[in-house]
């Protein structure tokens, strides 16, 4: 009988409580902005960071207190910042789309090795020992640092042991290009079509002794292909997002280092 | 005269985080600025007022009368996590930022051993109604007072030179044991020097 009571008023004060708690609950509910919940809603979730907040809800409460425009959200791009745009009611002009790219070609047998590096596969771990062990001291360590980071898997290995971004699946988040400790991975506009490979501002005859396929800052594709829009500033060639096809193509198959490569 | 007694009991003489060293995580864990401390004290007085009531009802209501007195620690578990739940959701609507501030110390209020101590204590030293409420306020604003005290010597340990080794909770420690010491200059005597023992 005793353990029936005892039962009885532990259960009873449980669902006493309870009841008080759920109506507390309604009492007490808050309003949350309507539009912070819409915002909510069509917020892509990655929650990668990419904008500058800690995730995106913080994104959304920001844009939502108007203290944040719309269209920062990289994985979003345009079709969100417009959907935002019409929540909050104003006109939202957005940047264009970009993807990370990997400026660097050079593999195990184009690119001279200083040292056999044994240790951590992290290429900030690797950077600290004299810079990594590649000759060239810009390009990349392919030991993957960018691929652990990456949360939408864009970042895959080739069969050359060089690493590629996959531009379906970059969200243009930005975190690989603050983790690479040289720097070799930079955001560029999607609809580039060529890109110069290569990351190294060093002298040409300094890139030629220990790559391959390392920019020599020649000239011949800004110089003899003006229009393919290739500029070369500090010994390394850059091209441009809205080069020609043809020309661009011709200073391709100029460039002595083949160092120019079609996305 | 009794009610008076119990207040400087339980503030000073036996000082819930000074002299019975209950409820330490919150003390150390919110004490780093007063603010903060400020309204992490009003919860648990709060708190252990309302705990303190409703524990010594139920246990002289429902309790003793159908000899179940060792359910006890149970049942008040159970009342003082309904209360910390309260409180929560109160302060989510009043005062976001100060929610934020407190962060997991809040729902924490809930294992908070300061809080079940009084209720226990009210029991073992067979308080009344009024007198538990008193106790329960009492451990409360003793708590709040403690945090404050905490939270404006570590506001000004941080502008300190303070040794690497003991930067952050070690010197906290530290202090909290010097006060400690402080605390022990409050006994019975108090009490009977005011006359009220």
């Amino acid at each position: 009988m005793a353990i029936l009571y005892a039962f009885l008023i532990i259960a009873g004060i449980g669902a006493l409580l309870g009841l008080g708690l759920a109506i507390a609950d309604k009492k007490l509910a808050i309003e949350k902005d309507e539009k912070l919940i819409a915002l909510e809603q069509i917020m892509p979730g990655a929650n990668c960071g990419g904008c500058g907040f800690a995730g995106c809800a913080d994104y959304a409460a920001a844009v939502a207190s108007q203290k944040a425009e719309p269209g920062l959200c990289a994985p979003g791009g345009k079709d969100l910042a417009e959907k935002m745009g019409k929540i909050m009611g104003i006109e939202v002009t957005v940047g264009e789309k970009k993807v990370a790219y990997i400026f660097c070609k050079g593999s195990c047998e184009k690119t001279k090795k200083d040292y056999d590096y044994r240790g951590l596969t992290d290429c900030n771990a690797a950077s600290l020992l004299f810079r990594g062990d590649n000759g060239c001291k810009s390009g990349c360590l392919h030991l993957g640092s960018c691929m652990a980071v990456c949360d939408s898997n864009a970042i895959y290995k080739k069969e050359d042991g060089t690493l590629a971004v996959d531009r379906t699946k970059c969200i243009g988040c930005g975190k690989c290009t603050k983790v690479c400790p040289n720097g070799v991975i930079k955001l560029i506009e999607d609809r580039t079509q060529f890109v110069v490979a290569c990351n190294s501002h060093d002298k040409g005859a300094d890139v030629r002794k220990v790559c391959e396929v390392g920019c020599i800052g020649c000239k011949i594709c800004q110089v003899k292909f003006p229009e393919a829009g290739f500029k070369v500033e500090d010994n390394l060639a850059v091209s441009s997002p809205v080069a020609p096809e043809d020309q661009a193509v011709q200073a391709m198959e100029a460039c002595p280092r083949k160092v120019i490569t079609r996305r | 005269m009794r009610i008076i007694a119990i207040l400087l009991t339980y503030v000073f003489i036996n000082n819930f985080i000074l002299v019975k060293f209950l409820g330490l995580c919150p003390f150390i864990g919110v004490s780093k600025n007063s603010e903060s401390a400020v309204g992490m004290g009003l919860a648990v007085t709060f708190v252990t007022g309302t705990a303190s009531v409703v524990c010594w009802c139920i246990y002289h209501g429902l309790l003793e009368p159908f000899g179940l007195q060792y359910l006890q620690t149970i049942a008040f578990i159970l009342v003082i996590a309904a209360l910390v739940q309260l409180v929560e959701m109160v302060l989510k609507k009043m005062s976001p930022s100060l929610y934020k501030a407190l962060g997991i110390f809040l729902p924490l209020i809930t294992t908070n051993c300061a809080v079940l101590g009084i209720a226990i204590i009210n029991i073992d030293e067979s308080y009344n109604l009024i007198e538990s409420f008193a106790a329960g306020i009492a451990a409360g604003i003793g708590f709040t007072m403690a945090i404050i005290l905490m939270s404006n010597i570590r506001e000004q340990l941080e502008l300190k030179p303070v040794r690497k080794s003991f930067k952050g909770v070690p010197i906290a420690f530290i202090s909290a044991g010097i006060m400690a010491l402080a605390f022990m200059a409050f006994d019975n005597s108090l009490l009977t020097n005011l006359h009220l023992a």
